[in-house]
């Protein structure tokens, strides 16, 4: 008989403020331990919390990104327990009422395929300091940096079903952060860490006891340690023996997981709200004004790079709504979407699904790609030329399309010059690496090179004829070859006539008049 | 609801206060006069009351993001017992 697995996450993003949660000291992050520290994060009697409306702000955000429900009132509590990254004694959290309810995240099963993962909460809180456990005289060193640092804590309903899903989840809220623009999702520097609530049952039994493995900090981390865990469950109940509630901590090195040391008292947090801050007002205005603001989002912009017109993509946007929309007409369909309708105004690209999501991977390729159409490239040839050639380029520089130094408007103008046949797709590819190398920025950059190198293509008929003679005089064995009946023979003279044009012959015409002189 | 003497001690345990036998006798006594008044206020009928979460009927004032503090390091660190490096010392945690 075989286990279900059921697995709920509880992510931290870190937001992207320039000032903490409840202080004016700044979140950069590397600064020297306890110097942007202030009185409010190192807890010196007699101070007071201010919340910092840019967090509340990106809560927002991330509510209207993923369908929720924004409150209107939501309430700060405190979390109480003793630990010296801790100076105040209690985290300042939401608990009852948090700034957002519900929503859902849309991800692809490798078993299950597209899924909706439900969503309970996000709520606001500030991040502790950090213990340095290194010797000091037998003490503990305590850096403040990270103290009152802005977190959105992002929990999931138990909807997943195995570590694959666990990982195209987390994949997906990493992405989607970062396209909302609300974290930097720097996962090594702690920006975006996961706790894995992992259990087993058999199907259609109630759900087992859970183990929440904690601050698991990539997305391999993840997927082993949630593999672990369930076989150690398994193993566990197969024995006979029963599964304890409790926290545990992943050992990369040793890939297993073990239990955190068990205290008695550790789950009583004793909540409440806290007297210092009163509830937090969120109008319906703010609201409005965020959703106005908001980012095109990565499935809209999927669907609308793949949609050929603007009635397509209402077609589409409809049909993947998830629910039975038949009886409602496209139009009124648009004007309920706000998104939607905001999306039906910009341009249409008719680009398969594939190339669609590869370039909404993250927001810079799909806004290079689209600054390349808009510089007058084909869709279809500047999706192909950023999936690959600046894919590559990229990967080979080890850099972001951000920091490209081949502008999307330099692309534009090279990929004018295959459409009108001054050079070919080869030759393109050449004077694409002359761009990267020197930095291109310009619609007119590739012009230069073509001619500064001499690189136009050859398509004048007598120039290409008189090159055809020259290989046929030269070639007689070849050419004997060909008549004969070796159909590879021919190529093997249209590779000499390019060779002899130093590539710029125009292979269409080379063909057709190489055949006619043959012939 | 009533109290128990272990739940004194461990609510006491919980908060890092200590006390004796005799004091958490005497605790016991006035927490228990406090959740006696706390019974009587659940006699109230509350159905369709927003739960009140603040004394005061006031939301809460917000900041701009805006970076406002300088590194004070050198005067919070001057009253604390014992520094290095930057790090606050404390006793030794063991994890």
């Amino acid at each position: 008989m075989t286990w279900e697995v059921v697995i709920g996450l509880e992510t931290h993003a870190q937001l992207s403020t320039a000032s903490k949660i409840f202080s004016g000291a700044a979140t950069a992050f590397g600064a020297a331990p306890n110097t942007p520290a202030s009185a409010v994060d190192i807890a010196l009697p007699g101070v007071l919390p201010v919340l910092n409306k840019g967090a509340v702000e990106r809560a927002i955000r991330f509510g209207l990104a993923v369908g929720a429900t924004i409150n209107t009132l939501s309430v700060f509590a405190r979390k109480n327990y003793f630990y010296p990254d801790l100076p105040k004694g209690y985290q300042i959290s939401q608990f009852e009422i948090p700034v957002v309810n519900g929503g859902e995240i849309a991800i692809v099963s490798p078993t299950r395929g597209e899924i909706r993962v439900r969503l309970t909460r996000a709520h606001l809180e500030e991040d502790a300091g950090k213990s340095l456990h290194e010797d000091y005289h037998g003490m503990t060193g305590i850096d403040l940096n990270r103290a009152g640092t802005p977190l959105l804590e992002i929990v999931s309903e138990p909807d997943m079903r195995s570590s694959d899903e666990a990982v195209a989840y987390a994949k997906s809220l990493h992405e989607l952060v970062r396209w909302i623009e609300i974290c930097d999702g720097n996962m090594q520097e702690g920006s975006f860490r996961c706790d894995a609530n992992v259990s087993i049952r058999r199907p259609g039994e109630p759900l087992g006891t859970r183990c929440e493995i904690k601050t698991l900090n990539s997305f391999r981390f993840l997927q082993q340690a949630i593999d672990f865990e369930v076989r150690r469950q398994i193993a566990v109940i197969e024995d006979g023996g029963t599964i304890v509630q409790e926290t545990r901590l992943y050992d990369p090195d040793r890939n297993q997981t073990r239990s955190m040391r068990s205290k008695e008292d550790a789950q009583d947090y004793r909540y409440f709200p806290d007297p210092d801050l009163p509830p937090l007002a969120i109008d319906r205005g703010w609201i409005e004004r965020v959703r106005r603001d908001m980012p095109e989002l990565a499935p809209m912009r999927r669907l609308r790079f793949s949609a050929t017109s603007r009635e397509h993509l209402v077609e589409l946007v409809k049909g993947g709504a998830g629910v039975d929309l038949s009886e409602m007409s496209d139009q009124v369909y648009e004007e309920s979407n706000p998104a939607l309708q905001a999306s039906g105004q910009r341009p249409t690209h008719g680009l398969t699904l594939a190339d669609a999501s590869a370039l909404v991977q993250d927001r810079a390729t799909a806004d290079y790609f689209e600054s390349t159409v808009a510089g007058g490239a084909d869709a279809k040839a500047a999706a192909n030329w950023v999936l690959g050639e600046v894919a590559a380029a990229l990967n080979r520089a080890g850099i972001g399309i951000a920091a490209a130094p081949v502008s999307p408007a330099a692309l534009a103008g090279l990929l004018a010059r295959i459409a009108d046949g001054t050079i070919s797709g080869k030759i393109a590819k050449e004077i694409f690496d002359a761009m990267w190398a020197s930095g291109a920025r310009g619609a007119r950059d590739a012009d230069a090179i073509i001619d500064a190198k001499g690189l136009r293509q050859i398509s004048d008929e007598g120039a290409i004829e008189r090159l055809v003679d020259e290989v046929i005089a030269g070639n007689a064995g070849i050419v004997a070859e060909f008549r004969a009946g070796r159909e590879k023979a021919f190529n093997s003279l249209v590779g000499k006539v390019m060779a002899a044009s130093r590539g710029k012959a125009n292979p269409g015409q080379v063909n057709a008049i190489l055949r006619r002189k043959l012939g | 609801m009533t109290l128990t003497l272990d739940q004194v001690r461990r609510i006491a345990h919980l908060a890092r206060i200590e006390i004796d036998a005799s004091e958490a006798d005497a605790v016991h006594a006035k927490l228990e006069s406090i959740f006696e008044m706390i019974n009587r206020l659940q006699a109230v009928d509350t159905q369709g009351v927003v739960p009140m979460s603040h004394a005061q009927d006031v939301s809460l004032p917000m900041r701009e993001d805006a970076v406002s503090e300088t590194d004070r390091r050198a005067d919070y660190q001057r009253v604390a017992p014992a520094v290095e490096d930057g790090l606050y010392l404390v006793p030794r945690v063991v994890e």
